[in-house]
């Protein structure tokens, strides 16, 4: 008999839930528990659903390995529902009432900027996995996914050794698309790069035609892409409809993975370039080791992309900094993550200890007609994440905008 | 110039969008005056039948067909117990509305899936590329359709003369329990078809039906409940609206200014473009 994942999640949510708020809620010597706190209902659920698997999925590995200091790890998995208050809401739950040892959670930044508050007035760890607009460094989050240094610089490198000189940019209303172009038209001026535009659309806009118009008749050499969720799917229906090509003007996206190209339909964005840090095709021994258990637990059609592999690295990094310290206490973990390095399906990640970002490598790749992404370009070792970019001269002055 | 020129026809086929998927809410809401928070949910089941179909054409049938039973199950199941009471109707339906969805999220999985465009809908003619065309051409079709159903066939004219006034159709010896049926079958299985033509060019994925249902209510409300020629007009002049105050500031500042006009223009004509005449309502 099988019962799909929501309804189990659902499930056993609740059943925790029952557990923590009848009698003591001191978790047993033999466990741990963890929240994981992503977004199962509403627009962000269709990319979060999968970060949160793959989360699942590492902390089932690490149990079969013998669990942490000799504990299990128990996940709490609680719905943010794609609404930034509810997000606080579950995150002050899991650390009052379900007393969880960190947390891992989030995707767009609304969320995150929504729960940044309650983990630091509570001293709690929040694991983010999802590459973001960085002028951040919360000392009680860590962040997995990349900043701006480490993804869309490289991304605006890569477009600027193509020769690609006029820009149009187009990006979802929010703190994360107006915060990249900010830097992006920073770039573009220190680096004699014409902005054409700047378009945003609210988040689940579905109606394309008039920007695709206000795009095509400006004639860019290449977009720049920040739209988020589904808009991205009506967006690149209605450009390849208008005769756009990728050929003509590229599509550079940053919030497109494997998981979205499904849905887009390959036939609509193939042959687009997208930046991250990792691609299922990324060619290491733990990616090989990675795709096949998802493939295994989650079914052979599954895709990996960059935010979930983020979230999956987000676990074991957390559950090395927990061994180092011989403990799960929040300070004792802090003190012990910077400097941690380890081998993961991206290659080589370290916890920087200034800024509790990662050192990732950056990838370049182009989307496939089999649904994959090629890469094209890597950056050849580790970033230093610089989430205030204070390594680039023509970047001052976009912090102390914030 | 060119850019601004090409904002009519964008226009026309936004409002042909918005035209397709109110349609169905011209004859559940209009006519039943059901506020059907579901009707979204309609639109997703059309879409999604058109990925297990997985052709345009042959699904266009099934969808109206689906959904219209769905619309029907709904109707006979929960609806028809709050007739006369909009408020229990809107949170009833809501509800089935988060149900479907979370249903759709279990069925098909979280993901966005693909609905392959035919081929021959490849290509376009100016700015316009013929899926915008074909689904200007279905929306047409559509208000031909049920302007024949309601005016030409004694179904139709039964369903106009329950709108008008229920009692005394009643004791005309029309049943007026089959007529709400009907009604809502047709309205929601349009709904159906405007989901199966969507997928053209949106996403297909469980929340499909929230980006719409608002933009249907609207068309409604402004072209006057239960008016074909005012969901038409409604639709058409949104279109455009929403073309030009997009094409001179950006798309956030677009669904502004189309909310400030509507709430104006019911400041001064409260009803709607069009006024259903009736004793009932007087």
């Amino acid at each position: 008999m099988r019962i799909s994942r929501p309804i189990v999640a659902a499930l056993l949510a609740l059943a925790l839930a029952a557990c923590g708020s009848g009698a003591e809620p001191a978790a047993s010597s033999s466990e741990i528990k963890v929240g994981l706190l992503h977004s199962l209902s509403g627009t962000m659920a269709i990319s979060e659903v999968t970060v949160r698997d793959a989360e699942l999925l590492a902390i089932e590995e690490i149990n079969k390995a013998g669990g942490v200091l000799g504990k299990k790890l128990v996940p709490v998995v609680e719905d943010g529902a794609s609404d930034w208050p509810t997000f606080a809401e579950k995150a002050t739950k899991l650390i009052r009432q379900d007393k969880v040892a960190t947390v891992f959670g989030g995707w767009t930044s609304a969320s995150r900027k929504a729960m940044l508050p309650v983990f630091e007035r509570y001293k709690a760890l929040l694991w983010y996995p999802v590459q973001y607009e960085g002028l951040e460094s919360s000392p009680y989050i860590f962040y997995t996914g990349a900043t701006t240094n480490q993804q869309i610089i490289p991304g605006l490198d890569y477009l600027k050794e193509q020769g690609k000189k006029k820009l149009f940019l187009v990006g979802s209303d929010y703190v994360f698309p107006r915060t990249a172009n900010k830097i992006i038209k920073a770039y573009a001026a220190a680096n004699g790069m014409e902005i054409l535009g700047e378009e945003y659309t609210p988040l689940g806009h579905t109606e394309y035609s008039t920007l695709v118009n206000k795009v095509v008749q400006a004639k860019p050499d290449a977009v720049f892409n920040t739209l988020n969720g589904d808009s991205n799917v009506a967006f690149f229906k209605q450009l390849k409809s208008a005769g756009a090509t990728a050929e003509a003007m590229p599509v550079l996206s940053v919030s497109i993975a494997e998981e979205e190209v499904t849905g887009i339909g390959v036939d609509n964005i193939a042959g687009h370039p997208v930046a991250w840090n990792y691609y299922q095709t990324t060619e290491t021994p733990a990616n090989e080791a990675f795709v096949k258990a998802y493939k295994a637990k989650y079914g052979a059609n599954k895709v990996t992309s960059d935010p979930m592999e983020a979230g999956y690295n987000a676990v074991y990094l957390w559950a090395e900094a927990v061994k180092k310290a011989g403990s799960t206490d929040v300070a004792a973990v802090k003190k012990a993550a910077p400097g941690i390095a380890l081998e993961r399906p991206e290659g080589l990640v370290i916890i920087d200890g200034e800024n509790q970002h990662m050192y990732k490598t950056a990838r370049i790749g182009i989307i496939q007609p089999d649904g994959l992404i090629k890469q094209v370009w890597d950056s050849g070792k580790p970033i230093k994440p610089d989430p205030y970019l204070k390594g680039y001269p023509w970047a001052a002055g976009l912090a102390a905008g914030q | 110039m060119a850019a601004f020129l090409n904002q009519l026809p964008i226009g026309l086929s936004i409002g042909a969008v918005l035209l397709l998927i109110a349609l169905g809410l011209t004859f559940t809401f209009g006519q039943m005056g059901v506020i059907n928070m579901a009707h979204g949910e309609f639109i997703m089941a059309g879409a999604y039948t058109a990925y297990l179909m997985g052709g345009l054409l042959p699904a266009l049938p099934v969808a109206f067909l689906v959904a219209g039973v769905m619309g029907l199950i709904l109707e006979r199941a929960a609806i028809r117990h709050f007739y006369g009471r909009p408020l229990d109707t809107l949170l009833l339906t809501w509800g089935v509305s988060l149900v479907l969805q979370q249903l759709a999220r279990d069925l098909f999985g979280a993901p966005n899936v693909q609905v392959p465009a035919p081929s021959w809908l490849a290509g376009g003619v100016g700015i316009l590329p013929y899926n915008r065309l074909f689904i200007m051409g279905l929306a047409v079709a559509g208000v031909v359709a049920v302007w024949v159903y309601l005016t030409r066939t004694g179904l139709g004219r039964r369903t106009q003369a329950v709108v008008q006034n229920r009692q005394l159709a009643a004791t005309s010896g029309i049943d007026t329990g089959r007529v709400d049926m009907l009604t809502f079958f047709i309205g929601s299985g349009l709904a159906g078809v405007a989901g199966v033509a969507l997928t053209l060019i949106g996403p297909v994925g469980p929340a499909l039906g929230t980006y719409y249902i608002v933009d249907a209510f609207l068309v409604v409300v402004a072209g006057g409940l239960g008016q074909l020629r005012g969901a038409v007009l409604a639709a058409v002049a949104l279109g455009l609206l929403n073309s030009y105050a997009e094409f001179w500031s950006d798309a956030s500042l677009a669904k502004v200014i189309v909310f400030a006009v509507i709430i104006a223009f019911l400041q001064v004509r409260p009803q709607g473009m069009f006024v259903l005449r009736s004793r009932v309502l007087t």
